[in-house]
């Protein structure tokens, strides 16, 4: 069995996702960083988008997180984001209902949120 | 029915249904603390977790940040109050106001002059009263505090204190509000949200001085610190909204349980007196018909002669 990391994925109110991986994929305001087991101790600052997580049974969760903080610590990694779900809860329909009311209003930070729920499902 | 009785009976009905109202006012109030209480629970992951970053970056950066170094001579500070919407709650706002009033006493006895930013009608009702003038002001979401709200307040705040003093910024930020310890227990607590003090910070993770890791920052600890502070304010925010309303919760549930069981005590004393006075009534009316009967045998014991 390989390495695993624990993944911690938690909301401002709530946890969101918890479990093992051997991958996490995240994008930093840097670009996209990958870590697997063992990785150097890293703390960054992530950018609204899809979170993949790869667990060790071999599925992939996806998480749309809004903003938010990624910090790593032997072998324990934390998503901090104050909004966060999993592709699963996400309705589609929804998220293009509201990506076009947020166009239409010019609402720059609603139209964001649906913008990164809309990519998170296509990823899953 | 005499008057008297009339009375008592009446004013037994006013106070059974008042009775129902605290009792009922009791029970939403019993829910809801523990609906308040699950939201804390569930808010404190996030709460720790950002509270083990914030340790990590600001020890393992070097550098000072506006938001971790005391000024030199602080001059203004700012305070936070927390209180409730809506009273009924016993000695939830009073506490909670008496704490930050002594305070911004104190503050001002160190010569700083005070910003008050409140959350809540009953505190801002209390400063309009008093003709303080307020630098900010909340209401409307004290039962059920969102995130969102907590980032509303934390917004002017943090602005606020990343300004220049000159420039009517301030130096620190106290918070006050009520501290959820248990079911009867709820304490006004205050407490120094910035600057930041490290130690304490690190004490509340539950970290002691073991070896934290040497963290890569990304893109750096400078930014990953600009980006952290103001979150870690903002839930710690969130956090005493949610303890204060589970704490108003609370006090609102013990305040209408002793207003029930009062009530209780009134309705028996009352039944009592009513009791009484029937029995008086029902005695009087005895000895009228007796003293009837009596005057009536001697009136015609008198014609018969």
């Amino acid at each position: 069995m390989a390495a695993e990391l624990h993944v911690e994925l938690v909301a401002a109110d709530r946890s969101v996702w918890s479990g093992e991986a051997t991958l996490v994929i995240a994008r930093t305001t840097s670009g996209d960083i990958g870590v697997m087991p063992g990785h150097q101790p890293l703390l960054g600052v992530l950018e609204s988008g899809p979170v993949t997580i790869r667990t060790s049974e071999g599925a992939t969760v996806v998480a749309a997180v809004h903003g938010g903080f990624i910090s790593f610590a032997d072998d324990k990694l934390s998503l901090l984001a104050e909004i966060a779900e999993l592709a699963d809860e996400i309705d589609a329909q929804r998220a293009e209902r509201a990506l076009e009311r947020a166009k239409s209003d010019e609402d720059g930070a609603a139209e964001r949120r649906a913008e990164v729920r809309l990519r998170a499902v296509a990823v899953r | 029915m005499g008057a008297q009785l009339r009375v008592y009976k009446r004013r037994i009905k006013s106070v059974t249904a008042t009775k129902k109202i605290t009792k009922a006012m009791e029970m939403i109030a019993a829910s809801r603390v523990v609906k308040a209480q699950r939201k804390v629970q569930s808010s404190t992951p996030y709460a720790t977790e950002l509270t083990r970053a914030v340790t990590a970056v600001a020890t393992g950066a070097n550098d000072k940040h506006p938001l971790t170094t005391e000024a030199e001579n602080p001059t203004r500070a700012a305070v936070l109050l927390l209180s409730s919407d809506r009273g009924l709650a016993g000695a939830f706002n009073s506490n909670a106001i008496k704490a930050a009033e002594q305070l911004i006493k104190r503050l001002e006895g160190a010569g700083r002059e005070v910003d008050v930013y409140v959350v809540g009608r009953r505190g801002i009702a209390h400063f309009n009263f008093r003709e303080r003038k307020l630098a900010g002001t909340w209401a409307g979401f004290t039962d059920e505090p969102s995130y969102a709200d907590a980032k509303k307040i934390g917004e002017p705040l943090i602005e606020a204190i990343e300004k220049a003093t000159a420039e009517g910024g301030v130096d620190e930020l106290h918070i006050v509000y009520t501290e959820f310890v248990s079911m009867m227990t709820q304490t006004a607590v205050e407490a120094r949200l910035l600057p930041l003090s490290l130690d304490e910070v690190a004490k509340e993770a539950g970290e002691s001085d073991t070896l934290r890791p040497l963290y890569d920052f990304e893109p750096s600890a400078e930014d990953v610190l600009d980006a952290l502070l103001p979150r870690y304010v903002e839930s710690r925010i969130y956090n005493a909204l949610l303890q204060s309303s589970a704490s108003k919760h609370a006090a609102t549930r013990r305040a209408m349980k002793s207003a029930t069981d009062n009530a209780g005590d009134l309705i028996n004393n009352l039944s009592r007196l009513a009791n009484a006075a029937r029995q008086a009534e029902i005695t009087q009316e005895i000895s009228e018909i007796v003293g009837g009967t009596a005057a009536l045998a001697d009136a015609t014991a008198g014609s018969d002669k």
